[in-house]
């Protein structure tokens, strides 16, 4: 099939954006359309008013100040799986970023995009709430900050209303806390079976993030003494799962466990692919 | 609302002025309206690769990118490899060379992809063609062949040790 008709408007600055959206309630912006086009190749989606935002050239940006890692709506995901000093700085999202989808895909598909379609099996969302970023929105009132904590409602879902778009995301420095990452996928590039980011706080506790096997993404308090199966199994307890049988918890255990192992590797190692695949 | 846009796409280095609808894909702009139908369609949803252009020299889907989007940019199809040139690509003739393609459905989104990879990296090991070629589907030769080629232009080619 191909996609429905629609209004094709190219915006310049964001203020343009809101105020399409506010006319066009229907309509909906464009970023990567990595996610967007095969919806509406399928008639899934049918907006009426088409907004690209590729040129507003604002979104466009990563900073970092010694202290936030400052990244624009448009980033795409092989420029921050390419960026030198979020390689050093945050190298779990040059990880994270690594595994999204295909090289064509990350070519285009940008970061605001991944937040809001919030695919409940994406890198982009859990990264965020791991590390404790927020993310700018921006409706008429003007530009609000969202901690990503509180950004994502469930499957697909986020605060988003219909008039406002994500401008970017702050993540701040991780201090000196460790964070890992692994991923098990049926094939490479695809979605994740089940993804995991663990912060070990080096005190015997943590924090887990898991993606992929429930509704939305939520950072869990855990305790990580060496035998940790409990620990796990508590933290799946408190989030709304796809799935409850018996070899889906266990792979989430199995990816936390990677995740946390993956934290303790420092240089060469923490890239190196075999250290974060699961069984893919 | 289903009014044509002019536009003007570069491809292979050459300016195209075409009408088109803005729900139009460049997929089926580059094969219809500008008639190279190198470009092949598989899914339309991302996940095969046959449509695979290089869009300023990085690959991209061309099913997943409105053609009204792709104006200001440069466009390469599988015919730009062998614009102006007698010969295939030493990549091309790599391909012949190994067998690396059966239906060649999906061989322009191989070589364009490829061609791009070892643009960046000049000479991928076995590991980082495989990865790069993820996102590129073929169903008749089971790849081995088609990494076979690769390696060879990449100068690290099995054959040579064997
Ligand atoms: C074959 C394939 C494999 C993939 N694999 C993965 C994977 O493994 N992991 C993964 O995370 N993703 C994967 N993706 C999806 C990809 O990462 C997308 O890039 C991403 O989900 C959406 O980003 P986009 O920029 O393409 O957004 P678009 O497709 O342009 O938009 C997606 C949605 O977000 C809205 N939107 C876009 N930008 C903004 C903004 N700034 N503010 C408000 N709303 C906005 C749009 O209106 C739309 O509803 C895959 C895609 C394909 C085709
Ligand atoms: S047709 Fe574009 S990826 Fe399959
Ligand atoms: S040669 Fe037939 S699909 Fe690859």
């Amino acid at each position: 099939m191909k996609p429905a008709t629609f209004e094709y408007r190219k915006a310049t600055t964001v203020a343009d954006v809101v105020q399409w959206l506010k006319d066009a309630p229907d309509g909906k912006v464009i970023a990567g359309g990595q996610s967007l086009v095969p919806l509406m190749n399928f008639r899934l989606a049918r907006p009426s008013v088409l907004i690209d935002i590729n040129g507003i050239r604002a979104l466009h940006h990563v900073e970092y100040d010694g202290s936030t890692l400052d990244l624009g709506a448009l980033i795409h995901h092989q420029e921050i799986a390419d960026h030198p000093e979020i390689q050093k700085k945050f190298p779990v999202l040059t990880v994270a970023a690594r595994h999204i989808g295909h090289w064509a895909i990350r070519n285009r598909g940008t970061l605001g995009g991944s937040l809001a379609h919030a695919d409940p099996a994406s890198e982009w969302p859990a990264a965020m709430v791991a590390l404790q970023a927020e993310i700018d929105v921006q409706g008429s009132p003007g530009v609000h900050r969202v901690p990503a904590s509180e950004f994502f409602l469930g499957y697909y879902t986020t605060v988003l209303e219909p008039d406002e778009m994500i401008v970017g995301a702050r993540v701040p420095a991780t201090g000196a806390s460790r964070i890992g990452f692994a991923e098990v996928a049926r094939r490479t590039g695809d979605f994740a079976l089940a993804g995991a980011f663990v912060e070990d706080c080096l005190d015997g506790t943590g924090f887990v993030t898991w993606f992929g096997v429930s509704d939305k993404p939520q950072r869990i308090a855990v305790a990580l003494p060496p035998a940790r199966e409990t620990s796990w199994r508590e933290a799946l307890e408190q989030l709304t799962l796809n799935d409850v049988a018996e070899d889906k918890i266990a792979l989430a255990i199995e990816i936390a466990e990677r995740a946390l192992k993956h934290s303790a590797l420092v240089g060469a190692a923490y890239f190196g692919a075999h250290a974060i695949r699961g069984r893919d | 609302m289903s009014t044509k846009m002019p536009v003007n796409l570069t491809i292979n280095g050459e300016t195209f002025n075409v009408e088109v609808e803005p729900r139009w894909l460049l997929s089926d702009v580059i094969r219809h309206q500008v008639g190279l139908i190198g470009t092949h369609v598989g899914c339309e949803q991302g996940v095969c690769g046959a449509c695979t252009v290089l869009i300023d020299g990085k690959p991209e889907r061309s099913c997943l990118i409105f053609a009204v989007q792709a104006q200001g940019h440069q466009i390469t199809t599988v015919e730009g490899l062998t614009q102006n040139k007698p010969d295939l690509t030493p990549l091309q003739q790599a391909f012949q060379n190994h067998h690396a393609l059966q239906c060649g459905y999906c061989t322009p989104g191989m070589l364009l992809t490829a061609t791009a990879l070892l643009e960046t990296e000049p000479h991928p090991n076995e590991h980082r063609i495989r990865e790069a070629l993820s996102g590129n589907v073929c169903r008749c030769t089971g790849y081995q062949f088609i990494v076979d080629a690769i390696l060879e232009v990449a100068g690290d080619s099995k054959e040579a040790s064997r």
